[in-house]
């Protein structure tokens, strides 16, 4: 029978980012765009804004400076600059038009059919990308050129449908990566016609790319036409064009060489104007597809709980002794804590198990402990203790040396964990050669007898193989092999068997486990899978928002929980639920870093919550031998412990 | 006890991609009955086929042979006009919380897309079911103006379950609906999925990787593997005898949450031998490579699923096998716990 | 891999062939009178009328496709309109010009840019920065502005370097040198931006995948990774961009060239535009479209040799 089934609410945030918004931010698009809308602005009021004709010629003044008659000098015929470059500006303008429209009338609607259909379209349509895109542009235009001179609008035509296969490509590209995610199927199978979905799920999400691509095609539609104005190429001597005054102003380079300045300065600074609004775009949209979830904006009121009271043995030098351990995530605001107060020990030939939850800290907890925490976290405080020396002041050159050789480490995703370029017998050899003096083929002896310490059937042939030709299972055994290299006393293990078979699964157990006994080496096991620890640990610790919450010699935990969420958790095990009965779920879920409360962090969450829960930070009391927990109503709920 | 019809049924149905030169079979010849009102779990690892029979079922993929039928009415390889309608008897619940929601809209918008595709789009009865739905699912009213991204994977799960029903379907297909979930989440999910079924009569076939998620939720269970059906029948009768080696290995292999009784297991499949004679795979039965009973014949004859007392299975050597067990002190893997719960003062 | 590479080779004749023969199309279908257009508006009936007989434009165009086709496949690309000379001589004359220029620049460009790419990877701030900003300066200037900028400087105000003319190798090495110093920089540095940032960029994301920390969790040395795994890893987009880095020099020469009065196929191919001489200007774009094809293969060559998942498929 379930309890009151609670709301879910949901807590507001700032907005999902949009790509605009995220754009309106950085002041340099906002002049970028700006300076592109004033100069369309000006183009456009050009005949009545220029102060004469470009064309008039006035040959007493000419190769002026500037002057306050001629605010940007005259040229060698003594033709106003300033007139000619607004001019100029028009054809310029106009030429990059061209080009644009034509690169997203055509590039657009066939880069979707090919990406979102696939099949024959798809292949045809990619042949004759392939095709245009084989030779460089400007020889194609000057062919155009050379039969129908000076007409710019032809070539700026021509340009654009050469410039389609770019944005075929990308939008291509997009469209594909689109019809990949699940929402696709989804709209599929809510009845949606093809046409339907590409319009409206996967365009608007092309978008960004689109426009990215577009922009940096205009600034080099720009430098084209400018190019070929330079040339005369595509105009008579009359017509302003910036290119041309380029050109005019080479000519006369001994004499005047102000000349060269405005249209340089203006080209330059529209090409910029474009590449800065397409670069940012691009910059955003990949910021938005690294962020998945919002994070909440609460600043937590920081209190350090009581140091732990959990004792260690006396005498017994531990293979890992861990105290007090805090990472941070330092933001804006201050510094997150990420993972705190966090004690943890670990005996040879021994299993200790980390459980808990996504956002418990325990993936955090591991790689602090090998030092290999992603720059955007660091270590704020805490010992940590490998085989009674105390490692955290090392410098990274020594403790370089300790990973693989006394700690090593595996990790959730085998394939991905290997280098996909070399030979996994490479790679093994490599770390062989690292940790200890051996030539090639001692070293290459010792890597076959690696792989055969973790089961392969057929060593010589993995060692010539790379990862993806592997299986999941086999690939982890290989990640093992390579773990055992350096002869480690340690092995953290992050999930080592979540992304695999369950037959597999208990097959890399049963081998970790035989591993040991051989070696005698420890095992901090981290898993999410009661099965797991069950199985495999001799002793359990239950992280719970970046917090142990339980210690425990695991058959005990199992037996005698005595944390409200170790009881949550077990019971939240389908195996756990009474026949035809409903699990009895904890409401809600975990807390994360930033929104942590003062008080007890499960409280929220917890039918035994009293007052006592809430008010302060609640220490890790010790029971008995290695067992410990975070609650302070233990003895009432779970009754007094039996030393 | 009379049998509720069948509402869905595949007879011998294949699917076959191309990939690379050669074809490989994701469904070879699966046959399976899901009755109207039950739940049925399709149990299989990596590369059985379980998410093609989803996606074939609904259209999604090209059946190569066989037949799809759906209350009575053959829907192999429908055109996508004709199948339709068949939209808003059958939905599927996807395994990836964070990639079958549009992040660019806001959960109103995704839920009413199906009510639109189906001609419901008249603003205040769209918003009536957009509530309605979130409130059978336990979310709040406010969440419709919500993006994805704003929501956790438990709700976006919540989110995803409600746009399946909002059509107010028959059957409901979940593909590893709960496997990219916590623990915690996933209990919270389970029971959601209990209750609706309870509430609106629905049908479940219920897909997973994981052995007790489909114990705990499911009547029947279909053990697949490499495309196959290997056993079916009863669930709890399934559990604790297992007609099919496959299905005893997978019981075997998954650990259970009590260190004591997980002790006394015993290990696991041997890894893959070959055949005895360079035999065709396609020949013979698929298992036969890593089943720890194979003889001869299972190299050369592929076995048919027959009856085999309240279950079915594609074994011949059953019930032999099971003879040549070794016996435990534990060999069945019943895993129902009772679980002492504190008193609360 | 031999196999890849003779794939490749085969699959680009058809490609050749296909761009080639576009060329000839486009010329023939753009609206414009050749004949005309070559004469000018002065000319006689008689005159008009000779000329379009010279030029085979009274043939259907089928028929002069075939012409220039079974021509061009034996080697004769046609003669000059403009001096009567065979397009191919014309051509191979040049060629050496315009690829001193070209490779010159892709190696300065790849050299450079690769290091500085791998100098910004490794150091955080202030050298990304100048990166970042260099790119949008190597785009923002046109290379003809920057020829000429370059020119006014080092040839007129220095008086270092030559501001026109080119220096055939065998007649001195030092003037050949010399003379190519400043067109190579003006084709490069675009080029360097491009590929630092495209390098850095590579590294970075390199770094974050998840054999990296494997790598380091065993112990491997910062050196070893960076050098050995991650520069392999991110090598493939960096020979892409290398590869475009070339194409692009290859259409810079069109305007550098003439900024510098070199004597290559690219200003060989502003004059015959402006010469209206279809058969020279469509010369070059054989030979363009040849060197494009080449530089593809050695680039896909490069791929197979950096990245074994691409051997197979």
């Amino acid at each position: 029978m379930s309890s009151v089934v609670a709301i879910e609410h949901v807590e507001p945030v700032s907005g999902r980012s949009s790509v605009v918004r995220s754009l309106h931010r950085r002041p340099l698009v906002v002049v970028a765009v700006a300076f592109v809308a004033a100069l369309v602005l000006v183009s456009l009021i050009a005949p009545w804004l220029a102060p004469y004709d470009p064309r008039a010629q006035d040959l007493s003044n000419a190769l002026g400076g500037p002057t306050s008659h001629h605010l940007l000098g005259t040229d060698s015929l003594g033709r106003d600059v300033l007139s000619k470059i607004l001019y100029g500006g028009r054809r310029s303008l106009l030429s990059i038009a061209e080009g644009v429209v034509v690169v997203l009338t055509l590039g657009v609607p066939l880069g979707l059919i090919a990406g979102y259909r696939g099949g024959w379209t798809d292949q045809a349509l990619g042949r004759l990308a392939e095709v245009l895109l084989a030779v460089p542009a400007i020889i194609f235009v000057l062919v155009v050129l050379a039969v129908a001179p000076h007409n710019e609008d032809v070539a700026m035509v021509t340009f654009g449908v050469l410039g389609v296969p770019v944005m075929f490509r990308v939008v291509r590209g997009a469209s594909l990566r689109v019809r990949e995610d699940l929402y696709v199927s989804a709209a599929r199978i809510s009845g949606l016609s093809h046409p339907r979905i590409m319009v409206r799920h996967v365009l608007p999400r092309v978008k960004g790319p689109i426009i990215v691509q577009a922009t940096l095609f205009a600034a080099y539609a720009l430098l084209f036409e400018t190019g070929l104005a330079y040339l005369g190429l595509t105009s008579d001597a009359g017509t302003p064009t910036w290119g041309g005054m380029v050109g005019e102003a080479s000519a006369v380079i001994e004499q005047q060489r102000w000349l060269l300045v405005p249209p340089g300065v203006v080209i330059a600074l529209t090409i910029l104007a474009f590449a800065v609004i397409g670069d940012a775009t691009r910059d955003a949209l990949s910021e938005r597809t690294q962020s998945s979830r919002a994070s909440s904006r609460g600043r937590p009121t920081l209190s350090t709980p009581a140091p732990s009271h959990a004792g260690r043995h006396a005498g017994d030098v531990q293979l890992l002794a861990v105290d007090n351990l805090r990472v941070v995530l330092p933001d804006d605001r201050g510094e997150v804590p990420v993972v705190d107060s966090v004690s943890l020990s670990v005996a040879a030939g021994e299993t200790v198990g980390l459980v808990g939850e996504s956002g418990s800290g325990k993936t955090v907890t591991a790689l602090a402990l090998l030092r290999l925490l992603p720059p955007a976290l660091r270590m704020s405080s805490g010992s940590v203790c490998v085989e009674g020396v105390d490692v955290s002041s090392m410098s990274e050159r020594a403790f370089d040396r300790l990973r693989g050789s006394t700690l090593a480490y595996i990790s959730q995703e085998p394939q991905s964990a290997l280098d996909p370029t070399f030979t996994l017998g490479s790679q093994l050899v490599e770390v062989v050669r690292r940790h200890e003096e051996a030539s090639r083929p001692k070293a290459r002896r010792r890597a076959l007898e690696l792989l055969g310490m973790v089961e392969l059937p057929d060593p010589e042939r993995v060692a010539r193989s790379r990862a993806h030709e592997l299986s999941g299972g086999m690939a982890q055994r290989v990640a093992i092999a390579i773990a055992l290299a350096g002869r480690p006393k340690l092995l953290i293990a992050d999930e080592p068997t979540t992304a695999l078979d369950v037959t597999v699964q208990a097959e890399i157990l049963a081998l970790l486990k035989r591993i040991q006994r051989e070696t005698h080496m420890g095992l901090l096991l981290i898993t999410h899978n009661w099965g797991v620890v069950a199985d495999s640990c001799d002793r359990t610790m239950v992280m719970y928002a970046g917090q142990i919450v339980e210690e425990s010699p695991s058959q005990d935990l199992f037996d005698r929980p005595r944390h409200p969420y170790t009881l949550g958790l077990l019971n939240s095990h389908p195996a756990m639920a009474r026949a035809g009965a409903a699990l009895t779920t904890m409401q809600g879920g975990v807390p994360s870093p930033g929104s942590w409360p003062t008080g007890c962090r499960f409280a929220s969450r917890c039918r035994f919550v009293a007052s006592e829960c809430t008010g302060h930070a609640i220490p890790l009391t010790q029971q008995s031998t290695h067992r410990s927990t975070r609650c302070v109503r233990t003895a009432e709920i779970f009754g007094e412990v039996h030393a | 006890m009379t049998e509720a019809p069948p509402l869905l049924e595949l007879r011998e149905v294949s699917v076959r991609f191309r990939q690379r030169r050669h074809e490989v079979k994701a469904i070879d010849r699966v046959s399976l009955t899901v009755r109207s009102g039950s739940s049925v779990g399709l149990v299989g690892e990596s590369g059985s086929g379980k998410s093609t029979i989803a996606r074939a079922v609904l259209g999604l993929v090209p059946v190569s042979a066989g037949d799809i039928v759906f209350n009575g009415c053959t829907i192999t390889n429908l055109s996508f006009k004709a199948r339709r309608s068949l939209y808003r008897e059958m939905q599927l619940v996807f395994q990836d919380p964070f990639s079958s929601l549009n992040p660019d809209r806001t959960i109103g918008a995704t839920l009413a897309e199906p009510l639109e595709s189906f001609g419901i789009n008249t603003r205040d009865e769209v918003r009536r079911r957009v509530a309605e739905i979130l409130e059978r699912v336990h979310l709040a009213g406010g969440v419709a103006a919500r993006f994805p991204n704003e929501l956790s994977g438990g709700q976006r799960q919540r989110v995803a379950i409600a746009r399946a029903l909002i059509l107010e379907p028959r059957l409901v297909i979940c593909d590893e609906a709960v496997s990219a979930l916590d623990l915690s989440v996933q209990a919270q999910i389970l029971d959601l999925l209990a209750e609706l079924q309870a509430h609106l009569g629905l049908t479940y076939l219920f897909i997973s990787h994981d052995l007790d998620v489909v114990r705990h939720m499911c009547d029947e269970t279909i053990v697949l593997y490499r495309g196959q059906v290997m056993e079916c029948g009863q669930t709890s009768d399934l559990t604790k005898a297992p007609a099919h080696p496959y299905t005893d290995a997978l019981q075997r292999a998954a650990p259970l949450p009590d260190p004591r009784l997980q002790k006394h297991r015993r290990p696991p499949l041997r890894p893959v031998a070959a055949a005895p004679s360079g035999g065709d795979p396609d020949i013979g039965c698929v298992f036969a490579p890593r089943c720890a009973y194979a003889v001869a014949a299972c190299w050369s004859t592929r076995p048919h699923l027959r009856a085999a007392g309240s279950v079915s299975v594609a074994c011949d050597r059953y019930p032999a096998w099971r003879g040549e067990s070794k016996s435990l002190s534990n060999g069945g893997s019943e895993a129902t716990f009772e679980f002492q719960l504190p008193e609360v003062r | 891999m031999v196999r890849l590479l003779l794939r490749r080779l085969a699959a680009s004749v058809p490609l050749l062939l296909v761009v080639c023969s576009t060329t000839f199309f486009l010329a023939a279908l753009i609206p414009g009178d050749l004949a005309r257009t070559i004469l000018g508006p002065n000319a006689s009936q008689d005159q008009y009328l000779a000329l379009r007989d010279q030029l085979g434009l009274n043939k259907p165009l089928t028929e002069r496709y075939w012409a220039w086709l079974t021509d061009a496949l034996h080697g004769n690309l046609g003669q000059s309109l403009f001096n009567q000379e065979p397009v191919t001589s014309l051509l191979d004359t040049r060629l050496p010009t315009t690829l001193s220029l070209v490779v010159g620049a892709t190696i300065l460009a790849a050299v450079l840019g690769v290091g500085l790419g791998i100098a910004s990877a490794r150091s955080a701030g202030m050298l990304g920065r100048v990166v970042d900003a260099l790119a949008l300066v190597g785009l923002a200037l046109p290379n003809f502005f920057l020829g000429l900028l370059l020119v006014s400087w080092f040839a007129v105000s220095l008086q270092l370097l030559p501001a026109t003319g080119y220096v055939p190798f065998t007649q001195s090495p030092g003037g050949w040198t010399k003379s190519l110093i400043l067109p190579v920089v003006t084709l490069a540095l675009p080029g360097v931006a491009v590929v630092a940032k495209q390098t850095r960029d590579s590294m970075k994301d390199v770094s974050r995948q998840p054999f990296v920390r494997t790598l380091r969790a065993s112990g491997i040395s910062r050196r070893s990774i960076t050098f050995k795994h991650v520069l392999r890893s991110a090598a493939i987009p960096v020979v892409t961009v290398i590869g475009l880095v070339f194409v692009g020099a290859l259409s810079g020469t069109v305007l550098v060239e003439s900024v510098f009065a070199m004597p290559g196929l690219g200003g060989l191919a502003v004059q015959a535009t402006a010469n209206h001489d279809l058969p020279l200007i469509q010369g070059v774009v054989v030979y363009f479209t040849v060197i494009v094809i080449a530089v593809n293969v050695l680039v896909d060559i490069a791929y197979g040799a950096l990245d074994p998942r691409v051997r197979v498929s």
